[in-house]
């Protein structure tokens, strides 16, 4: 009656096994473990605990303003530090704003699109209209306001982001509640009397997570820009600290006659938002579970 | 005469249809309109009728999927439409359901033993792991699967397999009723004869009673002791196999019966 089983093969492995033959998204992944890991790196030892020879923050006003050389690979700004190394101490506060920004929204969001899909009705009202309204507010004019007001420290801004862009994913998981909470498997779940809390975040959460998963990864580049813009504009992150945007917005006076000073901040941002969607998109290709099969 | 476990009594369910601007309400959709009907211990129930003439709400009624609108389900004397769904619980160990769609009908993110051992985790909490694992095993057993599926995920198996699944998670918590909403129409015909005979051999190992609901006739009746037409919301026959099938007296019911393809031979 029964046909040879084939070996089992859990729903991850399948996700690695298309995730893996895409070279870009591969690639792009691998890029990103690489900066993350630099990141942590100058973040926990310190630029003395590793033996870098360079200062993020301390000025040497003598090397001003040198273009790329065998020693400062990337060139040196108006204080006379190294561009390569604000670039990699830079990356940390990048990488952290984008990811617990992005966390930020992404709890937001899936808990509000959950509410509101599982429920539906007047709580879907609600919601939505609050959704709604909010993204009727320019994001960015909104960000800026919040953070004139209250400071630019990492924190706020990490929360301030998060806070103005959930309304994405709150939308995105309500229309995914609203077409997995009439399976057939949540009714049974009903049926067996399981409670609301389980069946929306055991039964359907995970069945959403595809979608989920790849807003979250794609968010993090827009939140590393956005923080780019602040700092750009002089509501970021505070000097001496370094991000990508305040060595752009330190070096754009300079523009004529230190290109490297904007030229490579700006070329780390281009490749790492690219490298984030290209992952995302790897992602979404290899969890489509019409693709790789129900 | 036995005691009915199940007595539906002017049984309603209708769904609002709102419209225009401020939505408000303007019409209702009567899915299930005044039907009466008794299920007792360890009979089988057959309930047709064609598409969107409410049998399957009258299941979901039954186990409180949709609200009735009006109308008494009574669980052993006990009426359970104005019973809040903590006091409700309880009986979702009496009565369980099994699914159409066996694709649909199981999360695709959980094994088979998640999935069974969701039901022992409600209603059988003081179970340990080792003892859940094994009821799984004995579960899967009774359907007809074997314990290396265990760990297995859904889309591992054929349709009539998974819904050799389905029926293990009603079985787990030992039901005394289970409404089966068109069990095999999704299923080729040769396993949809294994899934009837494993449906009748649990009925005579288990003493279940079944509320049948099914659009194929000569399934219904090779199954169910009585049958109930439906038609449009509302009950228009009700009799023993005999009755309806060899001398319907209801037109509608006639109509139907007519419409069975037959096969000619010339």
């Amino acid at each position: 009656m029964m046909k040879k089983d084939p070996p089992s093969i859990g729903m991850r492995q399948r996700v690695w096994k298309e995730f893996s033959s895409n070279k870009a998204a591969v690639i792009s992944a691998g890029f990103l473990a690489l900066l993350g890991a630099v990141a942590l790196i100058f973040f926990i030892f310190g630029v003395a605990g590793i033996g870098w020879p360079y200062d993020p923050t301390e000025p040497a006003l003598e090397l001003k303003l040198m273009p790329p050389d065998a020693y400062h690979w990337l060139g040196t700004d108006n204080l006379g530090r190294d561009v390569l190394t604000r670039l990699l101490y830079g990356a940390y506060v990048s990488l952290t704003i984008g990811f617990l920004a992005v966390s930020v929204s992404m709890t937001i969001g899936v808990v509000v699109g959950a509410l509101a899909g599982y429920w539906r009705s007047w709580i879907d009202g609600v919601l939505m209209r609050t959704v709604d309204a909010i993204m009727c507010f320019p994001t960015f004019f909104l960000i800026l306001t919040v953070v004139a007001i209250l400071g630019p420290s990492i924190w706020n801004i990490i929360i301030v982001i998060g806070l103005v862009s959930w309304t994405g994913t709150a939308r995105l998981v309500r229309a995914e509640f609203l077409s997995l909470r009439e399976n057939q498997y949540v009714y049974a779940a009903r049926a067996l009397g399981q409670s609301h809390l389980r069946m929306m975040f055991q039964h359907i959460l995970p069945n959403a997570m595809a979608p989920i998963l790849v807003t979250a990864v794609l968010g993090i580049p827009d939140a590393i820009l956005t923080e780019a813009g602040l700092s750009f504009l002089g509501f970021g992150v505070k000097p001496p600290q370094p991000t990508w945007g305040n060595i752009i917005s330190d070096g754009k006076i300079y523009i004529l006659d230190a290109w490297w000073l904007i030229l490579f901040p700006g070329v780390a941002i281009l490749i790492t938002t690219l490298a984030f969607y290209l992952a995302g998109d790897g992602l979404r290709e290899s969890t489509n579970i019409k693709k790789t099969g129900k | 005469m036995p005691v009915p476990i199940l007595e539906v009594q002017n049984l309603k369910v209708y769904f609002p249809i709102f419209g225009g601007v401020l939505r408000k309400k303007t019409g209702e959709v009567r899915a299930v309109d005044d039907v009466s009907f008794t299920i007792e211990a360890g009979e089988t129930v057959g309930l047709v009728g064609e598409s969107g003439s409410g049998k399957t709400t009258v299941g979901r009624a039954i186990i409180k999927l949709v609200k009735p609108t009006s109308g008494r389900v009574l669980w052993e004397g006990n009426d359970t439409v104005p019973m809040h769904e903590s006091e409700f619980r309880p009986l979702r160990k009496k009565i369980q359901m099994i699914f159409q769609d066996p694709f649909g009908s199981l999360n695709p993110r959980m094994t088979v033993t998640s999935i069974i051992g969701e039901a022992l985790d409600i209603h059988f909490p003081h179970l340990s792991t080792s003892e859940k694992i094994q009821r799984v095993i004995q579960l899967l057993d009774q359907v007809g699967l074997l314990p290396i599926h265990l760990g297995r995920y859904p889309h591992e198996f054929s349709g009539g397999q998974r819904q050799r699944i389905g029926i293990a998670r009603a079985l787990a918590v030992e039901p005394q009723l289970i409404i089966c909403d068109e069990p095999v129409s999704a299923l080729d015909v040769s396993v949809q004869a294994q899934i009837i005979n494993l449906l009748l051999d649990l009925q005579k190992r288990l003493g279940l009673a079944y509320l049948f609901i099914g659009h194929d006739l000569a399934v219904v009746e090779h199954v169910s002791q009585r049958v109930l037409v439906m038609n449009l919301g509302q009950l228009v026959e009700e009799g023993t196999c005999e009755q309806i099938y060899r001398h319907p007296r209801d037109p509608y019911t006639q109509k139907l019966l007519a419409a069975v393809p037959r096969l000619e031979l010339t």
